[in-house]
């Protein structure tokens, strides 16, 4: 391969312009959560922050019903990714697993639900909820978001199964396991990255949900999206403590993210057959 | 009927040399007619909590939309619980309003800048990697996976404090380097330059998801087709054009139509950024669905709007989604 010293460069010389660009507006976020105001309000930039504070976390930590906020959102975020992974697994199990009537029709109607347009279907939502009584509750927040994360955890998790050799469970079943045994003691513990890559982008999903805690939950049980942004508009120009507040609730998800994403995609089972 | 698990019906005929698999066969046999009703209805049960609750959470709102958008549903009838029908009011509105089809060719052409934007971009930054060595590779992916994984709440945040007109590092960096009118210039006074900063943000936020799984598309092709190509004296081009992007094809069709969806109903980064200002100019259909009916209490209008912007998103889709019904076959 004869390729000049320009042609080997130039990718190298793009991909640092394309790793600022990315990385930017997040580091530009975390720094300014430990500037000093002086620093936030200069007119000539401060880009290393090297006599940083902490004020900014504590204004946001302080901030009224902030840990009610956390647990909030925590609570609907784990309920909702674990009721929707158990259902997705007895359906994908199904479905991978099992030929019947109606399988087809199934797997398309799931497809569909993937692409359903959640975020013009709030008015529906919420006449819904305020009819049975349940706005400003995290049960119908929880049992919604349960929804927007089902079919996509149907349809990865069958795909998380179809890649488990069906002779692990079958010689489970000659070993004299139930096909019940046979699923929890060999397929689920194959599955296991699988669950997590899954949960990972539930989580994503309910723990950035707007639109709908905006409209059902507008006096209490509140979550942390909607903390944000009213934060801003009461704060309004105080940038230090609102950078520090979105540092608070993307910092779970990219450090949950960064873990996740190597272990989600690392090899399922290889060597599990290996006889 | 052969409505069995395949697990069972594979066991008889492939292994029956070991003579342990025929036990579960003699068991079956056994145990009779009620052994084999239930395992007729295991996938059914199995099904069950799934389709229930599609049927619930989803099915039905689905219906209530369009049910309430043929209602006269505003403050006075919320608080009194009365249902007022008042048949096609809520459509023949809209579709006669001129600020719905303005609503309307905005949104079309705001999501077709930024699919263009996005997998045009999305795809070089793909083939970038793939080009990359190692550590340049992992140090741009780590960039994109930064990207990916901000909540669209905390960067919609942020890049309101990057186009922050007294202190915003946009302005300071234009003007630094030369645009000196840019200095203090208050991106989102007009509907162009707030549409700017909300595509900015998309299309940051979007570029890594294509970038990274076309990335991983490009590593299936063999390698021996692009020596082929490069033997019949095909160039950078033409190698992509002739090998890259045919075996590629699904990987496109599939994610621009994603994208699209995704796009065309982008809720929070068009109503956190700017709230659909300066004068509702940047509200697209989502937004202007929500303003109306939940902002000023015309819920009926606002499912009505809904419903016309679900068919809307049909028509711009449809390509796609009979291609997905057409694959019926494979699922």
């Amino acid at each position: 391969m004869r390729r000049s010293l320009f042609g080997r460069t130039w990718p190298n010389a793009v991909a640092v312009v394309l790793f600022v660009f990315f990385v930017f507006p997040v580091y530009w976020m975390v720094a300014t959560s430990f500037k000093k105001d002086t620093d936030i309000i200069s007119t000539t930039p401060v880009f290393l922050p090297l006599n940083g504070t902490l004020q900014h976390f504590t204004r946001a930590f302080h901030s009224q019903g902030f840990w009610t906020l956390v647990l909030d959102s925590i609570t609907v975020t784990s309920c909702s990714v674990v009721f929707s992974l158990i259902i997705a697994l007895l359906a994908a199990f199904a479905v991978t697993r099992m030929r019947f009537k109606g399988r087809k029709a199934f797997l398309l109607v799931i497809m569909i639900a993937q692409m359903a347009p959640w975020e013009v279907m709030v008015i529906a939502v919420y006449m819904i909820v305020r009819d049975s009584n349940m706005l400003n509750s995290l049960v119908p927040l929880t049992a919604f978001y349960m929804m927007m994360v089902l079919p996509f955890t149907i349809l990865t998790l069958r795909g998380f199964i179809a890649a488990v050799p069906k002779e692990l469970e079958e010689s489970a079943m000659v070993d004299g396991c139930s096909r019940r045994q046979a699923f929890v003691k060999v397929v689920l513990p194959l599955l296991a990255p699988g669950l997590m890559a899954t949960s990972l982008f539930g989580f994503i999903t309910a723990w950035n949900e707007y639109p709908l805690v905006l409209v059902l939950n507008k006096e209490s049980a509140q979550t942390l999206p909607l903390w944000l942004t009213q934060f801003q508009t009461n704060f309004g120009d105080d940038w230090g403590a609102t950078m520090a507040a979105s540092t608070v609730f993307a910092l779970p998800i990219l450090v949950v993210f960064f873990i996740l994403q190597r272990k989600a995609v690392g090899g399922l089972t290889a060597g599990a057959v290996k006889g | 009927m052969t409505v069995q698990s395949e697990g069972v019906q594979t066991h008889s005929p492939s292994s029956g040399s070991a003579g342990g698999p025929k036990a579960p066969v003699l068991k079956r046999q056994r145990s009779g007619s009620g052994a084999g009703r239930l395992s007729k209805a295991t996938p059914y049960l199995l099904l069950l909590p799934a389709t229930l609750a599609t049927l619930v959470l989803l099915g039905y709102p689905a219906v209530k939309i369009v049910l309430i958008s043929f209602q006269k549903l505003n403050m006075f009838e919320l608080i009194q619980h009365t249902t007022v029908w008042n048949g096609f009011q809520n459509y023949t509105d809209q579709l006669t309003s001129g600020e719905f089809w303005h609503t309307a060719e905005r949104s079309v052409f705001f999501t077709l800048a930024n699919v263009v934007l996005i997998m045009v971009v999305g795809s070089l930054v793909g083939l970038l990697l793939n080009r990359l060595g190692k550590r340049m590779r992992l140090f741009l992916s780590v960039a994109l996976i930064l990207a990916w994984a901000m909540p669209v709440v905390a960067a919609t945040t942020v890049y309101q404090w990057l186009f922050d007109s007294q202190f915003g590092v946009a302005d300071w960096f234009l003007s630094a380097f030369g645009w000196h009118s840019m200095a203090h210039y208050n991106w989102f006074s007009t509907q162009l330059s707030t549409f700017a900063v909300i595509t900015l943000l998309i299309v940051w936020m979007s570029i890594p998801f294509v970038a990274l799984t076309m990335y991983a598309a490009l590593t299936t092709i063999p390698g021996e087709l692009y020596e082929a190509a490069r033997m019949d004296g095909a160039g950078m081009w033409k190698s992509f054009r002739f090998v890259t992007f045919p075996a590629l094809k699904p990987f496109f069709l599939g994610t621009t139509f994603l994208e699209v969806i995704w796009i065309f109903k982008a809720f929070t980064q068009v109503l956190a950024v700017n709230q659909g200002g300066p004068d509702r100019l940047t509200e697209t259909l989502p937004v202007y669905s929500f303003v109306e009916g939940v902002g000023n209490q015309h819920y009926g209008v606002g499912a009505a709007i809904a419903v016309l912007t679900i068919l809307i998103l049909l028509a711009l889709t449809a390509y796609y989604l009979r291609i997905i019904l057409k694959q019926e076959d494979e699922l």
